[in-house]
């Protein structure tokens, strides 16, 4: 079944084109990740997705209601949280989940159930007094996505909902979503941390306002990147990253902290290829030559790279 | 069935509008700086305009020099200084001493008296009496010579009197001219200056205190939050202006009582009708700091936009402290961008003449106008700026 549907979805910004001509679709309670680098239309994707902006032509079906002819309807079915974690500072975390549970007219019992769910998913039960702006991230987090599900929508929209936070809290965050999605809820996530990706059921790329990949993590290393990666350790990295992009048998380079990751094509045979080249230059001293399995990293860096 | 539905569905606008409302209260409620500026100002302008800008002129400090030293000139200081008028402050011996006394200020005014002054009185010729005025505020100086001058006239006739009656003429006066100052008989300005304040504290809780909590939203991405929700931006914005619709009417209700004891000031008009239209005034307010937070997209703009496009024409153009029919006939055109401008008339009306809507319907219908004006332009510049998100 699926929850979001999305048909040739663009947005103009006057002259700019934002979202261009997007398409894909999202089945009932999947993580879906929606990846792109800064500026390359998901905040404007998701805003369409919301009812909240309306698209310049193309349609979307959220929980089955159109986004261009039925917003509010669209609205009733859905959660929404920003990177910016919209909590009231100067509000109390009870006052917050108060708030949010009024504007999405919870009340009575229903709202005091949902109240201590949210409590028990941000580690806050017997805090509820607290002052939200003293929260640590993490958790001013974890409140954030409870209150963006109070009402229990079948789809929830997170836009970048972990930037600023620490690994760990990272981590648990992530847990958190996979509960949500577990109790059937449709979770459509953008961030631009690539290992996160990985938790993901399916992925889609955009850059430029247009989608250049689709699929599930596996299939998209398999799929996407026809070449090998081949990973290297040596001293002065950059300067053997010169050197090797100019060879015919890469299609690219780039740096994994002290390591190179070449892409090389079906010219390449051999790993003396590759030390052969570096020698050229003998102060580099070459520690280790090993071809890895790509990670999604790799993958994207090559997608964007033939993009450009 | 389909009463039901509707009934339900009321109810969710209302569930979500309190919702709004509760939290803007909460909100103010820690916002010590806000709450100073709507709970204290208000009490320090009403003492400032009640006791420190006053426009009567009494207790005007008098020098005396008295050359004739005469039983005439006795009389007419006893009368100029058993009024509250004048208080007589010294008596000077000297013609150089005068201007001592009004250079450093101890006097605003001087008498002086001739040495023939009851010579002349007594043989019927014209006696001059000379009172020197300190100039430098024009408005007093202007006032202590009326009451000079009515003073000297009232002296006048009781001489008339006396030497027609000591002649065995009878004397009446032809015209006596009787003066009644209708709606605040005793000419207290600060009853004239309360509407106005109403009419200041109305736009500082309305307008400024209004964009800026819209605009506040905007900064630190909550209203995004808000507008994916089921909630309608009128939802919102009719939650945002009700408390401080409310806190303005409480403020101004106490402004009127604390100005019962402490001035006298009583509601000669409809209070009902004094409701209706303070309501109206703030509704025109209120869309007038929506439209200012359509515009802004920092507090900072926001205040400054909202100070300039309201308070201070609502101090200055109003009419409130600056009488409008003095002003040059461009600025008298300026004068209608103000709203306060035409509640201050309503308020005067209501206040202090007790007439009613026949005589300010037209204000009225202006209030109105400018309500829907305002609130059209933010309509529109909210549309244009979603399109923009």
């Amino acid at each position: 079944m699926l929850s979001i549907e999305v048909n040739s979805l663009s947005k103009k910004f006057g002259k700019f084109l934002a979202v261009d001509n997007v398409s894909f679709n999202v089945n009932k309670g999947e993580v879906f990740g929606f990846l792109g680098a800064n500026g390359a239309g998901k905040s404007t994707t998701i805003r369409m997705l919301c009812g909240i902006l309306e698209p310049t032509s193309g349609d979307a079906k959220v929980g089955g209601f159109s986004v261009m002819n039925e917003p509010d309807k669209v609205k009733q079915k859905i959660g929404y949280m920003s990177q910016k974690f919209s909590l009231y500072n100067d509000l109390t975390v009870e006052e917050n989940i108060n708030f949010y549970g009024g504007v999405y007219g919870l009340f009575g019992e229903k709202l005091n159930e949902r109240k201590k769910w949210v409590l028990k998913i941000s580690d806050l039960k017997g805090k509820e007094n607290l002052i939200t702006a003293s929260l640590p991230g993490g958790i001013k987090q974890r409140l954030a996505l409870g209150t963006a599900v109070i009402h229990n929508p079948a789809i929830v929209f997170l836009d970048e909902p972990t930037s600023g936070v620490d690994p760990i809290a990272r981590r648990q965050f992530w847990e958190l979503i996979n509960d949500i999605s577990d109790r059937g809820t449709t979770v459509l996530v953008t961030t631009h941390y690539l290992e996160e990706a990985e938790f993901c059921n399916n992925i889609i790329l955009i850059n430029a306002g247009k989608l250049i990949a689709h699929g599930t993590p596996a299939t998209l290393k398999k799929d996407y990147l026809k070449n090998k990666i081949i990973e290297i350790e040596c001293d002065d990295p950059v300067s053997a990253m010169n050197i090797l992009s100019k060879e015919p048998f890469v299609d690219d380079t780039s740096i994994f902290g002290n390591n190179i990751h070449l892409s090389v094509n079906e010219i390449y045979n051999s790993k003396t290829q590759i030390s052969d080249s570096i020698k050229t230059n003998n102060k580099i001293n070459i520690k280790r030559i090993d071809p890895i399995v790509p990670t999604l990293e790799d993958v994207f860096i090559h997608l964007l790279e033939k993009g450009k | 069935m389909f009463l039901f539905i509707c009934w339900r569905k009321a109810s969710k606008v209302i569930e979500r509008i309190l919702a709004i409302s509760k939290k803007e209260i909460l909100q103010l409620m820690r916002d010590k700086r806000m709450l100073f500026v709507l709970f204290v100002f208000p009490v320090i302008l009403l003492a400032i305009f009640g006791y420190a800008i006053n426009f009567d002129v009494h207790h005007v400090k008098l020098y005396v020099f008295d050359q004739a030293k005469s039983v005439e000139s006795r009389n007419i200081v006893r009368m100029l200084g058993s009024s509250s008028y004048f208080d007589i402050e010294g008596y000077l011996s000297k013609d150089s001493e005068i201007k001592g006394v009004l250079d450093t200020k101890k006097a605003q005014c001087v008498i002086s008296f001739p040495v023939d002054l009851d010579k002349k009185l007594n043989s019927g010729q014209n006696a001059t009496v000379q009172i020197l005025i300190d100039g430098v505020d024009g408005n007093t100086a202007s006032l202590i010579a009326n009451y000079m001058n009515s003073a000297t006239r009232a002296y006048n006739n009781k001489i008339i009197k006396e030497f027609f009656s000591k002649n065995g003429i009878p004397i009446y006066t032809p015209i006596s001219l009787e003066t009644i100052f209708w709606f605040n008989p005793e000419l207290k300005s600060t009853l004239f200056l309360i509407p106005g304040l109403i009419a200041m504290i109305l736009v500082i809780t309305a307008v400024i205190s209004i964009s800026l909590s819209i605009v506040r939203e905007k900064e630190r991405g909550t209203i995004e939050q808000i507008y994916v929700s089921p909630t309608k931006s009128l939802e919102l914005l009719l939650g945002k202006s009700i408390p401080y619709s409310v806190i303005g009417l409480l403020i101004s209700a106490s402004i009127i009582i604390v100005s019962h004891f402490m001035f006298g000031l009583t509601i000669k008009g409809n209070i009902l009708l004094l409701l209706f239209t303070t309501l109206l005034f703030l509704f025109a307010a209120s869309n007038l700091g929506i439209f200012v937070s359509s515009i802004a997209d920092s507090q900072q703009v926001a205040f400054q936009m909202a100070t300039l496009m309201s308070l201070l024409p609502s101090v200055i153009l109003s009419g409130f402290i600056f009488p409008i029919e003095s002003m040059p006939a461009f600025i008298q055109i300026i004068t209608n961008v103000t709203p306060a401008k035409f509640y201050v008339v309503i308020l005067r009306d209501i206040l202090l003449k007790g007439v009613g809507l026949e005589s300010f319907w037209p204000q009225t219908i202006y209030l109105l106008i400018f309500a829907l004006v305002f609130l059209l332009l933010a309509t529109i510049k909210n549309k244009k700026a979603e399109a923009q998100l």
